[in-house]
């Protein structure tokens, strides 16, 4: 387990190094130049220079990379651009809205997703079952914005049930975890439901039937954590298709996260806030993950962790 | 439903505990709804053993769905007929109208069920405990620890050792023969009144076979429990049956006591079916034992010189290998031409990885001579030459043909990718060969979900032949058959052989069919050869005491031959795991004349 462990600490490592040389090469290339938007449209040309100097932005990609790389390894991430201020400070002090969101979106995801599968799969081939995956299909394919705009307009402007937007309370949460959830229910449904019929055709569970079980303690005992081994590992995926989704969710929500810091960001080219979000981002889908092979033990006996 | 432990009353016993009148099965298909049981009669006594004896679509296992119930959702339905389970009272339910949840209280409880696959018929996440209580649990009410004393003792009386601790493994920590042990204790925890089980010992290794059958037997007296047993195997029958009923395409053809069944059967397909059993000391005369080794060491098709097969596992801090499998640990043995070599033993004792080292498709060490050129000694090509003299049948006709090509094309693809012949030219002879194996050259563009298990088998031998091989290695490839089939495909290939001049290294666990198709039998035994001789040397005179055992533990299709016990197993085949740096005895074998070889003193 220890040596598992450490095996995968460094295989993590690894994965972030090559996340932060590939973005940070991609922005290098950019068409976009940092420095206009911080001098402002009527700079000289004698001031951009100096500001690129003074970022040190007019040095060689490998040379930039390699002062970034230094630092980050001292835990700098640098200090943002435009907002004058560390990018360690304005990540950790919106992380843990971030946070709450992505659990509120699991919760929302695997309860409806989880329900949708499963009984899609014991009612398999009736109108339910199909009913359930046209809902499912709509989940997957609808964009998040548009889900995010309509629940707003249905839940907050109508109905008056939720706030409109901000951060605070539990009802905050609802809409922007709902809208987050949504797209990933839809995933877990579909996923569910073959799993679940997989596993319905094996031997074993027509030997707890055999048995004369009751169906609760048939569907529940035997039939759901065989089935929901390859869901577990889809959580850890899933993490990096959160990452996506909070960029919009946020917006619309005017939720104060990470996501909205990235996207002011990317809209002002400043590099060091969108580096330090893509890098936190990549180590939660790499926590994520390594979470889920750990959890897989302990589900099912016969998986080993090497 | 609790209940104690019941003797069967004198009185009843002789009675029917259960009844099936006019009994009709339907499954609804892609085709349209199609009856898979016909207007199936049959009286279950108390106590006694009732065999369903059949071929795979005879209906024999739809039959014991519909008494439990458990026909497969939506597509299957019981058409009509009734199904009557009676009460020692005389009192009788019917379980055909019977609602969902008063079945689910007979379920387990007076009527149990064992299946085929122990392998899969146990819930991997579940503990064995777990499994064992909750149906305790679910059927008596009875509190956790209540239930957990009787899986323990239900547990005792499968011969299970250490029964406590068993009760938190997990069935992947178990054998095959142990977990059918485990369904055997579950199914009687309840002391259920009818058990049926499936085809109980068919997955299992032959010695294994044996212990469960007892078992089944012994668990049967004491409580005096019905039993039905469904198989394929008219040697289970002999064994084990009071009474026999043999059915075919979903209806009975005959029904007697098992005496009467064997002794005087009236149905021409009951006759066919005992006909084709193989059964030792049936097998056809072949030439006299040591003719072959005459032939120089050059002549031989292939010679096998201390082959060795080992697979590391890794474990341990740094996931390093740690231990070894020693699959294959310094074998010999040669193939004359014309000459069929079985290699038999048990699941696990290596004889597959020698098929598959000899197929180069496992990395060994050690010398493998195919006609007169060693394989280490050639390079690439040469060696994919050598190659074409050495073709595989597989066990499973199903699983060993691509889905997507046609079977013309599987049969022409060896052809192919030695570049062989035209196009045209490959034609003719995927035709000719087509003809050659029974089936016709029209048939080639069909796909092969359009054929049965046999012709596929036969479609498998046709593309080993396509090359004109040396040697053909048939790893397991009739096991999967029915009788009737397998008893074709065994002629087809003796035909070939003596048409071809084709060698066989014939693998199988079945020692009835090794004993009709061999010249020569070697015996496995943890990755060595514990004896190797002609046929009637082994099967005659075997001088291993495994050698022996094996050959004692196949079930007679005789009833007069019925054993009183089995030889018991002391103890689990060993695992063939072992750490790095240990040893591994090699077996010294004896000459006992005439090319006879075992080890002794083990």
């Amino acid at each position: 387990m220890i040596a598992y462990l450490g095996r995968r600490l460094i295989q993590s490592l690894l994965i972030l190094l090559g996340v932060s040389l590939i973005t940070f090469a991609l922005l290098y290339l950019l068409p976009a130049d940092p420095v206009r938007q911080i001098a402002g449209r009527s700079a000289t040309p004698d001031t951009v220079e100096n500001i690129r100097r003074q970022l040190g932005l007019d040095q060689p990609f490998i040379v930039q990379y390699w002062h970034y790389l230094t630092k980050l390894l001292s835990g700098d991430l640098g200090r943002s651009y435009i907002q004058r201020s560390e990018v360690t400070e304005l990540i950790v002090s919106r992380l843990p809205a971030s946070l709450l969101l992505m659990v509120g979106a699991i919760l929302c995801e695997l309860a409806i997703g989880l329900t949708m599968g499963l009984i899609a799969a014991v009612k398999r081939g009736t109108s339910t079952d199909q009913t359930l995956m046209v809902a499912s299909f709509v989940g997957v394919s609808a964009p998040q914005f548009v889900v995010g705009l309509l629940l707003l307009y249905v839940f907050a402007v109508r109905l008056g049930w939720f706030p409109i937007g901000g951060y605070g309370s539990w009802r905050h949460l609802v809409l922007p975890s709902l809208t987050m959830g949504i797209l990933g229910a839809g995933w877990y449904a579909r996923m569910m439901r073959s799993s679940m019929i997989d596993v319905l055709r094996q031997d074993y569970m027509r030997t707890a039937r055999a048995k004369g079980l009751a169906r609760g303690a048939i569907l529940f005992r035997h039939a759901l954590p065989n089935a929901i081994l390859p869901v577990v590992a889809m959580i850890g995926i899933d993490i990096g298709v959160f990452m996506g989704g909070i960029v919009v969710v946020e917006s619309v929500f005017g939720w104060p996260g990470i996501g909205q810091l990235a996207w002011q960001a990317i809209q002002r080219v400043d590099i060091p806030i969108i580096m330090g979000v893509t890098l936190v981002s990549a180590f939660a889908i790499v926590l994520g993950n390594l979470l889920a092979d750990i959890i897989a033990p302990f589900i099912d006996p016969r998986i080993k962790l090497r | 439903m609790s209940q104690s432990l019941r003797e069967v009353p004198s009185a009843l016993a002789g009675e029917a505990v259960l009844e099936i009148a006019g009994l009709s099965v339907s499954v609804r298909g892609e085709d349209g709804e199609r009856e898979v049981v016909s207007g199936l009669s049959l009286s279950l006594k108390r106590g006694e053993t009732l065999c369903i004896a059949g071929e795979s679509g005879s209906g024999k296992s739809m039959t014991a769905l519909a008494i439990m119930q458990l026909l497969p959702q939506p597509a299957g339905r019981i058409a009509g007929g009734t199904i009557r389970l009676r009460d020692e009272d005389g009192s009788a339910v019917e379980l055909t109208v019977l609602d969902e949840r008063r079945m689910r209280d007979i379920r387990g409880d007076r009527i149990a069920m064992i299946f085929q696959e122990p392998m899969t018929s146990l819930n991997p996440v579940l503990s064995i405990g777990r499994q064992l209580t909750e149906s305790i649990e679910a059927h008596t009410g009875v509190s956790q620890t209540e239930a957990k004393l009787r899986a323990v003792a239900a547990l005792k009386a499968v011969r299970i050792s250490e029964a406590e601790s068993r009760l938190k493994q997990f069935p992947h920590e178990l054998s095959g023969g142990m977990r059918q042990r485990v369904m055997i204790a579950m199914a009687l925890a309840l002391e259920p009144d009818v058990l049926i089980a499936d085809e109980p010992t068919t997955a299992l290794d032959v010695t294994v076979q044996g212990e469960v059958l007892e078992l089944l037997r012994d668990l049967q007296r004491q409580h005096g429990t019905s039993v039905i047993l469904i198989t394929h195997d008219m040697g289970v029958v002999a064994e084990m049956a009071d009474r026999v009923i043999v059915m075919r395409n979903g209806r009975m053809v005959e029904e007697g006591t098992t005496a009467a069944i064997f002794a005087r059967p009236q149905a021409a397909y009951t006759r066919e079916l005992l006909a084709a059993v193989p059964r030792i000391g049936s097998g056809a005369r072949r030439r006299a034992s040591g003719e072959s080794d005459g032939a120089a060491m050059q002549d031989k098709v292939a010679v096998v010189k201390d082959l060795q097969v080992r697979f590391d596992l890794r474990g341990g801090f740094f996931g390093r290998v740690n231990r070894r499998v020693h699959a294959v640990e310094g074998i010999s043995f040669s193939i004359a031409p014309n000459e069929t070599l079985a290699l038999v033993g048990e699941s696990g004792c290596g004889k597959s990885t020698t098929a598959k080292a000899l197929a180069g498709l496992v990395p060994y060490s050690g010398r493998v001579t195919i006609g007169g050129r060693e394989l280490s000694r050639l390079g690439r090509d040469e060696r994919k030459a050598v190659r074409r003299d050495v073709q595989m049948v597989f066990q499973d006709p199903y699983a060993s043909l691509d889905p997507r090509m046609r079977v013309g094309e599987l049969v022409a693809e060896p052809l192919l990718i030695h570049s062989i012949g035209s196009k045209e030219e490959r034609r003719e002879r995927v035709a000719a060969l087509f003809e050659r194996v029974g089936l016709s050259s029209e048939q080639m563009e069909l796909y092969p979900h359009e054929f049965s298990g046999g012709q596929r088998q036969r479609i498998c031998i046709a593309r080993a032949l396509a090359l004109r091989p040396k040697l053909i290695i048939a790893d397991e490839s009739v096991s999967a058959l029915d009788v009737s089939v397998q008893a074709r495909v065994l002629d087809l290939l003796k035909e070939l052989q003596r048409e071809f001049g084709v060698a066989y290294l014939f693998i199988s666990h079945d020692m009835a069919v090794v004993e009709n198709v061999s010249d020569r039998v070697a015996v496995m035994y943890l990755g060595q050869i514990v004896e190797i001789g002609s046929r009637d040397q082994v099967f005659s005179n075997p001088r291993h005491p495994y050698t022996r055992r094996l050959i004692e533990a196949v079930p007679v299709p005789d009833p007069s031959l019925r054993r009183t016990r089995f030889a018991r197993l002391e103890r689990e085949i060993p695992s063939a795991t072992r750490r790095i740096g240990e040893s591994v005895p090699k077996l010294v074998l004896k000459d006992f004349g005439g090319g006879h070889f075992a080890a002794v003193g083990d």
